[in-house]
């Protein structure tokens, strides 16, 4: 069946490539950048860069220390390696700010030492929140090259007593480490929540969030359109990039082997890189606890109303998600290949400024304010799904095709005997991620939400910007919450029962 | 019967043709080299592989251009031959509609067949849950159900041990060709081509030779043949 995945591909290409068009035109195709532009754009390569550089440059001994050392909990930290991907941003801000923040623990900390304290707002802030999220891509990236060296040459290089180092990981981390980096490069560019709560100013404005100023707060449509269609540049320009340094496998699985080392040594430098790299990115999760659950006695008016409707946006943005990765992955081709990796250029933002400036003249955005961001998020979360769940199709094909072949399976019935039962595991799991990214998207949702439409997110930063920080913690571990259990519910349902 | 008429296929450097007919009824071993293109002529002829020239007929019908599922063939792969995450019963429902719709009467046909080649009561099993040998049996049963007159073996029971295998070929050899359907099966041993061919196609230097009767050419094989058997 070619046609769905025709449809998909349409609504992606409309979606990216259709709403940049319209902001294009919005802006009369004028590009005339002031100075607070030209400053967002510098900014936004520059902390993207430097997020990216300082992510991969910590993740490296991080990963060795993984790759060739065996400890007790070894395991859950792999695991707890792959759960900022599905941590709602606006909650580990939450956390970010318990711990850096003026009332953190890093401040009390220092001022018992006698020591001035340190803000977390700021340019450092941004970047300080990118590399808690990204160190843990980083790390499993690496990880990810050291563990494919095999075996055998470890043990050649042992037996002729060469140097490992610069025979076997320096080139591996030339070969890996610079598509690590471009990943990174590439999702910080694209950060909204983060600059939204961390940064803002004239230092810390990244396009993104221009953008969202000159929509929100100046109704300047055409600067909005301007800066959408720059942001869509760099993003296309980052992607490219990204090609051309080999875009790594970041979900692959298989990452709880060490690899059989025979010059271990560094145990102390191993055990400090690993120990500094759990405390960095557990203080944070405890603070959301810690700081959540006092919280939850005192919830705002309004979070359920709120949690019903994240939900409501997170389960149709799965359903989507999910039938246009398996419509394209069963579609093939060119042009399948290209809607699956189109949205990592996009940004939510420019999409949902494409929409209103096309939407604007037929409905008021705030009555659409919904389905905009379920359509957006679904969009949004296409690659990493498609990322899942094509392989997986292509393995079912591999397997039994010709056997559905001789049987005479086509279209829906192929569907139903051969495809769906063979990726129920990748789908329960591109299901969960797609869910979870979906109730933690804080975006579009800001661009178009009237006063009773807010999500869980929106509804969090409406409390932080109040500074009503204790119910913002509150409503983040209901957040999160709910999160972790969609996550968990459609994960699980793919496992049980799956057949071999 | 099935008749192939100057077939070509290329793929990079390999090549392989042939040219003549497979008369009604035969048993037929398809024997030569590794790589020589053995599985590649099955392919062709099932429809997974279109060829770069020639064509394929049935009964006069010609078949090139028709998918594997409207050809009036069935056949079993190497491996890979039930799906693993259906039942049995579902996997043989499979072979009488692609719909893989069951009723009172599909049952009964299903029970049946998977009676003849002694599986009774296996309906409701996993592939998984089923020996190797009796994988090959509802595999073979599944053929039964589809009753397509020319059926292909691409080595289905290789990974069996030489004494199930043999077990398995007589029984293919009893229920499928017992009832006039025509078997064209890859062979790598001389004794398994010997015990149930009534003809060998030799393939072989990029052409596969037109059919001979088997126990001549076993006993007195042409160099090519003599070659591949080490004698």
């Amino acid at each position: 069946m070619r046609w769905p995945g025709g449809i998909a591909a349409g609504l992606v290409l409309a979606l990216t490539l259709g709403t940049l068009g319209a902001v294009a035109w919005r802006a009369g195709f004028a590009l005339r950048l002031g100075p607070a532009d030209w400053a967002a754009i510098r900014f936004t390569i520059w902390q993207a860069a430097l997020s990216a550089l300082v992510s991969v440059v910590l993740a490296i001994p991080v990963a060795r220390a993984l790759a060739r050392q065996r400890f007790p909990g070894r395991a859950a930290l792999v695991t707890l390696l792959g759960a900022p991907f599905i941590l709602p941003v606006i909650v580990a801000v939450i956390g970010l700010i318990g711990v850096f923040g003026r009332g953190g623990i890093l401040n009390d900390a220092l001022g018992l030492a006698g020591l001035g304290p340190v803000s977390v707002y700021g340019w450092h802030g941004v970047v300080l929140a990118h590399v808690f999220f990204n160190l843990p891509l980083a790390v499993r990236l690496i990880l990810q090259g050291w563990l494919s060296i095999p075996a055998e040459r470890f043990r050649l290089a042992a037996s002729l007593g060469a140097p490992v180092g610069r025979l076997l990981e320096g080139p591996m981390l030339r070969a890996v480490a610079p598509g690590a980096f471009a990943v990174i490069f590439l999702i910080c560019l694209t950060s909204f929540a983060v600059a939204l709560t961390l940064g803002g100013g004239p230092r810390a404005t990244t396009v993104e969030l221009a953008i969202y100023q000159a929509v929100r707060f100046d109704f300047d449509l055409g600067r909005a359109a301007m800066l959408a269609v720059v942001q869509f540049a760099l993003c296309a320009a980052a992607a490219l990039g990204l090609r051309a340094a080999g875009a790594p496998e970041a979900l692959g699985a298989g990452l709880d082997r060490v690899v059989e080392h025979h010059a271990p040594g560094g145990r102390m430098l191993d055990a400090l890189s690993v120990t500094l790299a759990a405390l960095f990115l557990m203080a944070p999760l405890a603070m959301i606890l810690a700081r959540g659950l006092p919280g939850l006695a005192d919830l705002p008016g309004g979070l359920w109303p709120a949690a019903a409707r994240s939900v409501a946006v997170a389960l149709g943005a799965t359903a989507l998600t999910l039938a246009m990765a398996l419509a394209l992955a069963l579609r093939g081709g060119a042009l399948a290949r290209l809607s699956m990796l189109l949205p990592l250029a996009a940004s939510g933002l420019v999409m949902g400024t494409g929409l209103f400036v096309l939407l604007h003249p037929l409905v008021s955005p705030r009555e659409v304010a919904l389905l905009v961001t379920m359509l957006v998020n679904a969009v949004m979360a296409l690659p990493f799904a498609a990322r899942v769940i094509a392989p997986a199709v292509a393995q079912a094909e591999a397997g039994h095709g010709r056997l559905a072949d001789s049987l005479g399976l086509h279209g829906l019935a192929r569907l139903r005997w051969l495809i769906l039962p063979r990726i129920r595991r990748p789908l329960g799991f591109a299901a969960g991620l797609t869910a979870a990214l979906s109730m933690g998207d804080l975006g579009v949702i800001a661009l178009f939400a009237g006063d009773g439409q807010a999500t869980l997110p929106l509804l969090m930063v409406r409390l932080m910007s109040a500074y009503r920080m204790e119910q913002a913690a509150g409503v983040a571990l209901v957040l999160l919450a709910i999160s972790l259990a969609l996550f968990w519910i459609f994960d699980r349902g793919g496992r049980v029962d799956a057949a071999a | 019967m099935l008749r192939l008429e100057k077939l070509e296929i290329r793929q990079g450097d390999f090549a392989l043709a042939a040219d003549w007919v497979l008369p009604d009824g035969a048993v037929c071993a398809v024997m030569g080299p590794s790589g020589g293109g053995k599985s590649t002529l099955l392919a062709a002829i099932a429809g997974f592989l279109a060829p770069d020239a020639g064509r394929v007929s049935w009964d006069g019908r010609e078949l090139t251009a028709l998918r594997p599922a409207q050809r009036p063939i069935s056949i079993l792969f190497q491996d890979n031959n039930l799906f693993p995450h259906l039942s049995i019963e579902r996997n043989l429902a499979l072979g009488i509609d692609p719909k893989g719709r069951l009723d009172a009467d599909r049952r009964t046909r299903i029970a049946q067949v998977l009676e003849r080649v002694g599986l009774r009561g296996m309906e409701a099993r996993r592939p998984a849950a089923l020996s190797g040998g009796q994988q090959s049996r509802a595999a073979l049963a599944r053929v039964l159900l589809m009753d397509r007159p020319l059926v292909l073996l691409d080595e289905p029971f290789a990974a069996l041990g030489p004494g199930l295998r043999m077990e398995m070929l007589d029984l293919a050899r009893a229920v499928l060709a017992g009832e006039g359907r025509t078997l064209l099966m890859v062979s790598h041993d001389p004794e398994d081509a010997a015990r149930i061919a009534s003809d060998i196609v030799l393939v072989d230097a990029g052409r596969a030779e037109p059919p001979a009767p088997a126990a001549p050419l076993l006993a007195d094989p042409p160099p090519a043949l003599r070659a591949y058997l080490g004698r």
